[in-house]
């Protein structure tokens, strides 16, 4: 894997675009941000004149909400397409769509979609407005997976009393991440994957075979038959959601052989090594993938994840218009 | 001395068994003279075909015509002339139009429509009532107007017992059917091939046993019923060896493969571009160059096309909603030519063998039939009183494919930009040029 060093000026629609420096430039930029979310007016003027579209082909308030904050705090203009009661669903074409978008003005187009690959085909079709690919099928959800791993590194200093911006990627180094639940279908998990592994994280896949990706090996990561023996080892535990419909279908015998094997509850959490922290990208299915108990626990930082998925997606569409990280030297 | 003649002078010729340097004279439609050094009659026109080979006009066995009822993706007339300019003088009509040409009526409506064409066109029948694989449509009134090829191509005749009883009644009509093999079950959503790039593309795949299953049951139905049997755009190297075997045991039957088979592997979906997206998906690299190597050994009896046209519309869509085919008439002799490893040493008999003579054959086309009012014998020697049915194809000029050249209505060619290593010079039809220095006659 051989990505950009920078994410500047540039579409994101793969984590693998992304080299380790080019990671660790979101990550501190996003450091800067988190800054600003915490003033009592967290707002710069910074994207002020830009016109950031999202068009959520997919229904997803969480990552529509959370791109159109990180949009809002840096001043730029937000536009929504509703895609549901749009023209789309009077057959207007996704080129014709994308298209009419770039020509109201948008400068970024955020996308999300239900097929792999449309935010892609979209950046291949416009002339010069960004695209960010928020989600695609069951292919990538970058930003995702870099709000992740920018919290884990967060969370990681802290607990080594390190400051983590300027850290790099330190961190990941050998680092031991578990990523549990349908793989095959994740988008979450394909970023991570790529995310995890070009820092330096060793990666280990846990799934019943059904949602097993094929030729996983071609990843570069490992697999584990059985949850508890990898919990014992893990660092990072990434708990991707389970789409409930996966368990009445030919995938899982049911949802509650899905708990037993796979589902991370009170008794796995005690394998977990002291330290090691869990991650979800919500939202959660408390009960299946998860039990409550866990996800409120303390090892558990998804209310840390949805936080830092602001200033995250504020240093993505920060670099994606251009904006040099330079500029953020002193205050934003 | 008939006006209608036409000398083919300084060429090499490429015969049914040998390849000769000759002079062709044709006068009327029919081939009226081969030899060294033939003068012209008076009146007749010449063309200089020095660097180049004359052989029979290719046969398609699988084009999706479109008309009737997608005309604003290809219509019979563009077709044709997009077949011309790739060197046939016949192409076999897939029947997975709408309405479906599963009745004696729409076969005589095609036929009609293709008098006019650039090049023959063949009509294949439906195996079942709407292409649905549950009932037997009426495949004798439509073998009375001369259809010898019966398939329900675009899907599968999954079901055994149904496949069972087409085979059964197409025996008794002395017509041959053919399969695409593509079990429902097994290939369930799968837009592109299964495997490494599939699963990192995130896009639901579909393994080879898909269709090597319905191979492996349908050789068994024809070893069950004794009735002859074409296995339509094989793509899994294992599929093209279960028929070869077959074959070898003395089964009636045969296999084609598509040029874009031999000539693209899955990793030509990376960037999700919908041109590439294909049924049965293109493979990996490994299985294309096992399939070329079977193509080289003899083991692949036809390359046929699946010529199939989109309007944009249905391409600029995301892949997995995008309808699966690409063009194919007008390419497919520079992509064979690639896959039999290029012009230098090149098999003439074979290449000739793969894209006229083998495919007449199976679509039992070679010899005239009174059934089949207007067309003439396909795939024939380069002999005095064959039908001339030629074509002209030039070994040293490469073609480069641009969107401007596609003569199709529709542009979803994959290979736009590429150059292939020969130039289509000139077609004939029945002794009239089609095609005359590469552009299009008619």
């Amino acid at each position: 894997m051989s990505g950009a060093d920078s994410l500047l000026g540039g579409d994101l629609l793969s984590a693998a675009q992304l080299s380790r420096a080019g990671l660790v430039e979101v990550f501190d930029v996003a450091e800067a941000f988190a800054e600003v979310s915490r003033r009592a007016v967290p707002k710069v003027p910074t994207l002020r004149g830009k016109l950031v579209a999202t068009l959520f082909f997919e229904e997803s308030t969480r990552t529509r909400l959370s791109f159109e904050t990180a949009a809002r705090r840096l001043s730029a203009d937000v536009a929504s397409l509703a895609v549901a009661s749009s023209s789309v669903k009077k057959g207007e074409s996704l080129r014709d769509t994308a298209a009419t978008v770039e020509a109201l003005g948008a400068d970024v187009l955020i996308i999300r979609h239900r097929s792999s690959g449309a935010p892609a085909q979209v950046a291949s079709w416009l002339e010069h407005a960004k695209v960010i690919n928020a989600g695609d099928g069951s292919h990538e959800h970058p930003s995702q997976a870099l709000l992740d791993a920018f919290t884990v590194r967060a969370a990681l200093c802290e607990a080594r009393g390190q400051v983590s911006e300027g850290s790099g990627a330190s961190v990941f180094e050998g680092l031991r991440v578990l990523i549990v639940g349908d793989v095959r279908h994740s988008r979450v998990a394909r970023s991570q994957v790529i995310c995890y592994r070009t820092l330096g994280a060793r990666i280990t896949l846990c799934a019943p075979g059904t949602l097993l990706p094929r030729d996983a090996e071609a990843w570069g990561v490992e697999v584990a038959a059985h949850l508890d023996d990898a919990l014992s080892e893990a660092d990072v535990v990434s708990v991707l959601r389970l789409q409930t419909e996966r368990g009445s279908g030919s995938h899982l015998p049911s949802l509650a052989e899905y708990t037993a094997t796979h589902g991370l509850t009170e008794r796995r959490a005690e394998l977990l090594k002291p330290g090691a922290v869990i991650t979800h990208p919500g939202p959660m299915t408390r009960g299946v993938e998860i039990a409550s108990s866990v996800a409120d626990g303390p090892s558990a930082l998804v209310t840390r994840q949805v936080a830092n998925g602001v200033a995250v997606r504020m240093a993505i569409l920060f670099l994606v218009l251009g904006g040099e990280p330079s500029l953020l030297n002193g205050a934003p | 001395m008939s006006e209608r003649a036409i000398l083919l002078k300084g060429g090499l010729v490429a015969g049914a068994r040998a390849v000769d340097r000759n002079d062709v004279l044709v006068v009327d439609g029919v081939i009226a003279a081969v030899a060294l050094d033939l003068a012209a009659p008076e009146g007749a026109a010449v063309l200089d075909v020095s660097g180049c080979v004359v052989g029979p006009g290719l046969v398609d066995l699988h084009t999706h015509l479109r008309e009737p009822g997608d005309e604003e993706a290809e219509t019979i007339e563009s077709a044709s002339r997009a077949a011309a300019l790739g060197g046939y003088t016949a192409i076999m009509a897939m029947p997975n139009t709408e309405p479906a040409c599963d009745s004696a009526s729409v076969v005589a409506d095609v036929l009609a429509r293709g008098r006019s064409a650039s090049c023959e066109v063949a009509v294949a029948g439906a195996i079942t009532v709407g292409r649905e694989g549950r009932s037997l449509a009426p495949m004798a009134e439509m073998a009375e107007l001369g259809v010898t090829l019966f398939t329900d191509d675009g899907a599968c005749v999954h079901d055994g017992d149904v496949m069972r009883r087409a085979l059964e009644y197409a025996k008794g009509l002395s017509v041959t059917c053919a399969q695409h093999c593509e079990d429902p079950a097994l290939a369930a959503g799968g837009v592109m091939h299964e495997g490494a790039w599939s699963s990192m593309l995130g896009l639901p795949g579909q393994p080879t046993l898909a269709e090597t299953s319905i191979v492996a049951r349908d050789l068994g139905l024809v070893a069950l019923t004794g009735a002859t049997l074409h296995f339509l755009h094989l793509s899994a190297p294992e599929s093209v060896r279960l028929v070869a075997a077959a074959r070898d045991r003395g089964l009636p039957v045969t296999c084609e493969a598509a040029p874009h088979h031999l000539t693209l592997d899955d990793a030509q979906c990376v960037n999700y571009d919908p041109r590439f997206k294909v049924n049965p998906p293109l493979r990996p690299t490994v299985l294309v160059a096992e399939l070329i190597e079977l193509l080289r050994a003899g083991a692949i009896d036809a390359v046929a096309t699946d010529h199939a046209p989109h309007a944009s519309e249905r391409k600029d869509v995301p892949f997995d909603e995008a309808s699966p085919g690409m063009l194919g008439l007008q390419h497919a002799l520079g992509l064979t030519v690639v896959a039999l490893g290029g012009t230098e040493r090149l098999d003439l008999l074979a290449l000739f063998d793969l894209l006229s003579r083998r495919p007449a054959a199976i679509a039992r086309l070679r010899g005239a039939d009174e059934r089949r009012a207007g067309h003439s014998a396909q795939g024939g020697d380069i002999e005095v009183g064959e039908a001339a049915n030629l074509c002209a194809i030039d070994l040293e000029s490469p073609t480069v494919v641009t969107d401007a050249s596609i003569a199709s209505r529709s542009k979803n060619s994959p290979y736009v930009g590429r150059t292939l290593p020969v130039t289509v010079r000139h077609t004939l039809l029945r002794g009239v040029p089609t095609v005359l220095d590469g552009a299009a006659v008619r």
